[in-house]
């Protein structure tokens, strides 16, 4: 089964210009980091996003289209239904540290897999790209938990001036056990897939397509022969191997594959 | 099959339309079936054939979410026809076919039209896809006003589209009927006596009404959708057995078809083959293996050696 069930906002707060985080008096105990919910706004629309937090459960969600637009209208104690959790999400190696990468709001699930990841003793670092200092998120909740942290910004206003992705090299070259954690554009993503495969480190991705019922029956998040509902969102470096519609095409309503910039 | 105890001299091969198929379990339209890469996932999953989405000449957008909900014994859907148009869906069948024609599993088009002369229209372009089977949805519950009612609610309309269709091509075609008609062996007759060369039955019941009480809303965004999956398996099977003593024609059950038991009895009502969609929810994609490995076991069990010593066999009273 797998109605929605209606909820309040419990919590609400901008992170960014464009981007909000929601707090909602609903338990997803069960969820895993990288997993995600369909947020149902009756008459507008239904749209996944990860789970940052099981219980209660929290989503920060980017003003990108008319259904964040609505969802951002929304103060504490309006209600949005919600169903899930669906998908795969994170598979923490237990043996290698964690190098956590994100871009964007992709901090989401991140600091939920980072939180994860801390309760089972396993070492952190997180790497956190954004075009300038104003569009970071997350930063003061990554330091409580105590995790190593680094930041790259296209224009050197916070961190170090330039790409997550030259951090991450350089964090792969240092030769300690790792596996990477990734959320965010998708080319960044794409990048990211490269520089692991030539360094022979396991990586796991974050990826992002437009959804209908979020449960493997519909195809219209096919990457491929992948369901990203249902074998993702989070797919393995292996998994995607090979895969041509990665950082190149998803599709739209219609079901038509458009390019991905 | 590992876990069961099959005799290979076992067989569930059927001849549909002009094809062989090496099982009775095909993939429903409007489930996995937007592109290529998916198709060929359920082929190797063990479908013995595949139906793609239904396709319209122009790109549709359908229905704003949610589209297809599952409410336990079954799933509610309007998606309002979603489809990239006649122009992507040609590419897609052509890469489908490219995949599976060299496994033997024969691809077959959905198409549906507003009218029954772009009935026509739609089958000349698809026609160029080359797709082994065409499938012409006649029934789709979720239509707005301005298409009135669904074709398959009338024996003459019905008939009228199954005459356009074929007018326009040779490749086999399937007609995809309704149960919500008062007699669906009439709608049978009608589209067998206008030159379909089988029948698929039935498409999604209702349309059905589910709300959300706290926001007294309708939890899909269309309001009312389809119904499917294992509640409406019963009506399914009445429908066939109604299709299936009134024609000669073959046809490919559909209907909360879920287990190997669940193809018996359509095989024992008269089905050729049986259509799986909503089970792709409650087992996988893996459904398709998993139907045919305990419809064997049944037919070892039970001594059976084809399916044609079940087909038609039920017995009924009426």
């Amino acid at each position: 089964m797998s109605l929605p069930e209606v909820v309040r906002i419990v919590e609400v707060w901008d992170e960014t210009r464009t981007i909000r985080t929601f707090v909602f008096d609903a338990q997803v105990p069960e969820a895993e980091p990288g997993q995600f919910v369909m947020l149902w706004l009756p008459e507008i629309d239904e749209k996944p996003f990860a789970v940052a937090q099981p219980d209660p459960l929290m989503v920060t969600v980017a003003r990108v289209g008319p259904f964040s637009a609505a969802l951002h209208a929304l103060e504490v104690g309006d209600r949005v239904g919600w169903r899930g959790p669906y998908g795969v999400g994170y598979r923490l190696h237990e043996d290698r540290s964690a190098l956590l990468v994100a871009g964007g709001y992709g901090v989401g699930p991140l600091y939920f897999l980072a939180k994860r990841a801390v309760e089972r003793g396993i070492p952190v670092s997180v790497a956190i790209g954004a075009r300038r200092a104003l569009d970071l998120l997350y930063l003061e909740r990554f330091a409580e938990l105590g995790v190593d942290l680094v930041v790259a910004t296209d224009d050197g206003s916070a961190g170090e001036r330039g790409y997550v992705t030259e951090l991450v090299a350089q964090a792969l070259v240092a030769g300690a056990p790792l596996a990477v954690y990734a959320c965010g554009p998708e080319l960044m993503q794409v990048a990211l897939h490269r520089l692991c495969r030539e360094h022979g480190v396991p990586a796991q991705f974050s990826l992002e397509r437009y959804m209908k019922c979020g449960f493997g029956i519909c195809g219209q998040c096919a990457l491929d022969d992948l369901l990203v509902c249902q074998d993702g969102p989070v797919l393995t470096g292996e998994q995607l191997e090979g895969v041509r519609d990665f950082g190149r095409w998803h599709r739209s309503a219609t079901g038509r594959a458009l390019p991905i910039y | 099959m590992p876990g069961s105890t099959q005799s290979p001299d076992i067989d569930i091969s059927v001849d549909l339309c002009g094809f062989h198929l090496p099982n009775p379990t095909v993939l429903a339209s409007g489930i996995l079936g937007l592109s290529h890469g998916v198709l060929a996932r359920v082929a190797r999953s063990g479908a013995g054939a595949v139906t793609t989405k239904s396709c319209s000449l122009r790109p549709r957008s359908g229905y704003a979410n949610p589209t297809i909900l599952d409410w336990g014994p079954g799933l509610i859907n309007a998606v309002g026809l979603s489809n990239p148009g006649v122009e992507v869906m040609v590419e897609e069948i052509q890469a489908a076919k490219e995949r599976l024609s060299p496994l033997g599993i024969p691809v077959i088009a959905s198409i549906f039209a507003d009218t029954i002369y772009e009935f026509g229209t739609i089958t000349r372009f698809i026609a160029e896809a080359e797709p082994d089977i065409l499938e012409a949805n006649v029934s789709c519950p979720n239509l707005d006003d301005r298409y009135q009612q669904m074709f398959a609610a009338d024996p003459y309309v019905s008939a009228q589209v199954t005459r356009r269709v074929k007018e326009q091509t040779d490749i086999p075609l399937l007609v995809k009927l309704s149960p919500n008609v008062t007699n669906i062996a009439e709608v049978a007759e009608a589209v067998a006596e206008a030159g379909a060369d089988g029948i698929t039955a039935i498409n999604s019941l209702g349309p059905g009404l589910i709300l959300n009480i706290e926001t007294r809303r309708p939890v899909l965004a269309h309001g009312t959708g389809g119904v499917s999956g294992p509640s409406i398996r019963p009506i399914a099977v009445r429908c066939v057995h109604d299709i299936c003593s009134a024609v000669d024609i073959p046809v490919v059950a559909t209907g909360g078809v879920t287990t190997g038991r669940d193809v018996v009895e359509m095989l024992l009502v008269g089905a050729t083959a049986v259509s799986i969609g909503s089970a792709v929810r409650y087992r996988g994609i893996e459904v398709f293996r998993k139907v045919c490995a305990e419809l064997k076991d049944y037919m070892a069990r039970y001594g059976h050696q084809d399916l044609a010593s079940l087909r038609g066999k039920a017995v009924l009273s009426t």
